[in-house]
């Protein structure tokens, strides 16, 4: 079985396309430092009691001049070691993108689904809401969503249900691109004989779609979903850098960055760039997997 | 009354536009044909003469603007009781576009089974795939491949074992070897007259090549946009044509003559 | 000396599964004002040897040996000095020769400048003639390719096609994607219009009825290979290999009925990836012996078999 998918062809160009692999590489090391956060961190970021105010603005690799503590990234205002900060930061970051594209996903992928089978009034109205959904910049209308989730939550669940408004915003702003792709592909697997061989013997509609059509919009869905991950990750950075997303007591990427532009133009300048960097190299990397992605499963247009 | 009737059928397409009124196009006008059992009918057309969209009349995936149709004297509709569709089965032009290329070939064959709950349980299941697999001359360890690793010809056999997993008694044949190269072509053909032969099938066999109609058809209706001109038996057609249209048909096709 | 000479030619494609021998060995000649057929199954090597001719073999695939020669000079090295000008060529989809947003008229006063001294006016007089000469209206020269249907777009190829005054015209599969009647119109008028001009024509098609209309000569392809070649009569009448033999045999003809079983090759051909040793047809050739299990046959007299090759 093992060896059987190590002769596969998408092992095969994997191998023979070193940016695929590497970036293939960076990002199942970093989500493995997301998962492994507590494990890996040399301290707990969140752990007030653990945290010394005189530790603050140490810079990297050198001794803190008051207590003489030595941080590996450097140490934030607080006195926070930057290193753990931003793995569980990798954290908060990595688990919304997954999160909402896979929020995004389940409902571009059965909107296009319903949209391409069913065509007629169903698809225009869906492809009706996408259209005018496009016209709008994504993180746009995910800050809309976010305002109109604070405002229906009452204020103390606020900062519990941070992260999933996030999820939630971020998910409903990038589930178009799923639509459309899947819609696309559905036209035209729908009128190939093998469909009319299904209807013929009596299948439901419903069967048809999840048994037939399902199966082979699943490459493009993963192209799609790679590179949508990489936007994801880049829009909820954003968010928390405009200080809507992840609150200071769980920082993402994005409350990090934020956090550190303050002591950017003071001198400390480790504080912004090394999850700023962190937050590069892992949308790069998941965007330049998504190109190989589509070049494998659509060599015509490389 | 003949195993296959079809009474008046007509087809008008309705091209629906937000702007302007809506056209109809007429691919069917009054069609009217029997199939006796047991015997192939083999219906001659160009593209745009409306055999295809009869095909998917006949086989209950599109209904008809008026007049019907009735197989075994059960009325055929899309929404016939689904009992009744284990009579009728189709094999199509596509060798590529007829099967789901992400379904394994036991499956592919198997689902007609299921549809109908005609095999009991995973063991029986594969034993009657097993069987029909041989039965189009194909391997029963071929059930595991996928579509992609077969030929064109060995495709069209996958699909002749599906058509065949439901016992039907009725098979429409939609230009099954139009794709297919020569020496394969006479693969698939003398395959579907042993089979007809052997479970007494009867074959609506829709084609554009005369040749391929004679050495199928029983009898022969020629279809030009979507009005049946000219139907005889196979022997009579070829021999003395009525309408023009068929003659020019005759005429055009370029038949090997080896004499 | 030949119009077009093909020497021992072979190309490869290079794969992860290994190398795949896509033309073994080719040899063969045409004459000026010659009609000459390839026929094959579908991955037998006829298409790719006219886009070798062409020099359009793409990478992975590479041409490896041998030569093609026109009119005695090699156009190997540069085929598109050539292609276009001397040698065009006519796909099955008209659409692919055709430009969508250009009228018929400038798309063919644009090749007639390219490839001949016409100028001007001359230029569009001999696009008016072309014209007349498929059977269109000159008038037509203003419409744009969607304004044309199927038949008549393939008949704007061929206009286009003998634009440029060439000596060969390759032809594949021009006319799979038509009706019947249409077919015999369009591959009469290409008849008509190449003897006209002296043009030769390389007919690549899977249809041996279009074969024994239309053509002067025949070569036949198998797995790669040349198998046979002679004249369109000999081919179908008293061919000699095995496999032509049972080519010609499972093609429907007008005498069969309901109740003939129309002859059959056992087997399929095989893919590049598992050519056997030997003669390529070995495995279901009726006649075959040990020494067609190891021993390659090649084109002695017409025919590549061990044992038909003796006249």
């Amino acid at each position: 079985m093992i060896a059987r998918w190590l002769d596969s062809d998408f092992v095969y160009s994997l191998l023979r396309t070193p940016t695929a692999l590497i970036s293939l590489i960076i990002c199942l090391v970093l989500a493995a430092c997301a998962l492994f956060a507590p494990w890996i961190a040399p301290t707990d970021p969140f752990d007030m009691s653990s945290i010394d105010l005189m530790n603050g603005f140490t810079p990297p690799g050198v001794a803190n001049e008051f207590t003489g503590e030595q941080f590996f990234l450097g140490s934030d205002d607080q006195g926070r070691d930057l290193y753990s900060a931003i793995l569980y930061g990798l954290r908060v970051s990595l688990f919304v993108g997954f999160a909402s594209v896979i929020l995004a996903m389940t409902l571009g992928v059965t909107l296009g689904l319903l949209a391409g089978y069913l065509g007629g009034w169903v698809d225009a109205v869906i492809m009706r809401i996408a259209d005018i959904q496009m016209t709008f910049p994504s993180i746009l209308v995910a800050m809309l969503i976010y305002g109109v989730a604070r405002g229906i939550l009452p204020p103390n669940a606020r900062a519990d249900m941070a992260i999933t408004v996030l999820i939630l915003s971020i998910g409903l702003s990038e589930w178009v691109s799923f639509a459309r792709t899947v819609r696309g592909t559905t036209i035209v697997e729908k009128q190939k004989e093998y469909i009319t061989a299904s209807r013929l013997i009596g299948l439901s509609h419903l069967n048809i779609m999840a048994r037939h059509i399902l199966p082979n919009v699943i490459n493009p869905i993963l192209v799609i979903g790679t590179i949508t991950l990489a936007l994801a990750i880049i829009a909820e950075a954003t968010l928390s850098f405009l200080g809507v997303g992840a609150p200071p007591t769980e920082p993402s990427l994005g409350t990090l960055i934020r956090v550190g532009q303050d002591f950017l133009f003071s001198g400390q300048w480790w504080i912004i760039f090394f999850p700023a960097v962190t937050l590069l190299v892992l949308a790069l990397s998941f965007n330049l997997l998504g190109d190989w992605l589509r070049d494998f499963y659509n060599p015509r247009l490389s | 009354m003949s195993f296959v009737e079809v009474d008046e059928v007509s087809r008008v397409f309705h091209k629906r536009s937000l702007f302007s009124k809506s056209q109809g196009v007429q691919a069917l006008k009054n069609v009217s044909l029997s199939i006796q059992q047991g015997e192939t009918y083999a219906l001659v057309g160009e593209s745009g003469s409306g055999k295809s969209t009869l095909a998917r009349i006949v086989v209950g995936v599109d209904n008809a603007s008026s007049g019907q149709v009735s197989i075994a004297g059960h009325q055929i509709s899309t929404s016939m009781p689904k009992e009744n569709r284990r009579d009728i089965q189709m094999v199509f032009q596509s060798p590529y576009a007829s099967l789901n290329p992400r379904w394994r070939v036991h499956d592919l064959v198997a689902e007609p089974l299921r549809a109908f709950g005609i095999t009991q349980g995973r063991k029986a299941t594969v034993q009657r795939v097993t069987e029909l697999l041989e039965q189009v001359g194909l391997q029963a360890d071929d059930a595991r491949k996928f579509p992609h690793q077969f030929s064109g010809g060995q495709r069209q056999r996958i699909s002749i074992a599906r058509a065949l997993s439901s016992n039907p008694k009725f098979i429409v044949c939609d230009e099954p070897t139009s794709a297919l190269d020569v020496s394969v072509q006479a693969q698939v053909l003398n395959l579907l007259k042993d089979l007809q032969s052997e479970l007494g099938l009867t074959y609506l066999f829709i084609t554009h090549d005369l040749a391929v109609v004679k050495t199928m058809a029983h009898q022969i209706g020629v279809l030009k946009q979507g009005v049946l001109i000219e139907e005889q038996s196979a022997d009579d057609l070829f021999a003395s044509p009525q309408h023009q249209y068929t003659k020019d048909l005759l005429a055009a096709a370029p038949v090997l003559s080896v004499a | 000396m030949s119009l077009l000479e093909i020497e021992d030619l072979s190309v490869e494609f290079t794969s992860r599964r290994g190398v795949l021998r896509a033309l073994d060995n080719v040899s063969l000649t045409l004459e000026a004002g010659e009609f000459l057929g390839m026929v094959g199954e579908s991955g037998a090597g006829k298409s790719m040897t006219g886009n070798a001719i062409l020099g359009l073999i793409d990478p992975p695939g590479k041409i490896v040996s041998g030569d093609i020669r026109l009119q005695g000079e090699s156009i190997v090295k540069n085929p598109e000095r050539i292609r276009g000008s001397h040698i065009s060529m006519i796909f099955q989809d008209p659409l692919s020769s055709l430009n969508p947003l250009k009228t018929i008229g400038a798309q063919l006063i644009e090749t007639i400048e390219l490839h001949t001294p016409r100028r001007g006016t001359a230029a569009r007089e001999r696009a008016a003639e072309l014209m007349t000469q498929i059977g269109v209206d000159a008038d037509r020269l203003s419409a744009y390719p969607h304004q044309f249907s199927g038949g008549m777009r393939q008949r704007v190829v061929i206009a286009l096609a003998m634009a440029s005054e060439p000596e060969i015209i390759i032809a594949d599969e021009p006319t799979t994607a038509l009706d019947v009647s249409v077919q015999a119109q369009v591959l009469d008028l290409l008849r008509e219009v190449c003897s006209a001009h002296g043009t030769s024509v390389i007919l690549i098609t899977h249809d041996m009825g279009v074969i024994g209309h239309w053509t002067d000569r025949v070569g036949v392809m198998y797995a790669g290979r040349l198998i046979e070649i002679g004249t369109t009569n000999d081919i179908i009448r008293s061919p000699r290999h095995p496999y032509t033999q049972g080519l010609i045999a499972s093609t429907p003809t007008m005498d069969a009925n309901v109740d003939t079983t129309l002859y059959q090759i056992p087997g399929n051909m095989p893919p590049l990836t598992a050519i056997p040793d030997g003669c390529a047809f070995n495995p279901r050739c009726p006649i075959a012996e040990d020494k067609c299990r190891e021993v390659i046959p090649h084109l002695i007299n017409d025919v590549a078999c061990h044992l038909r090759s003796e006249t």
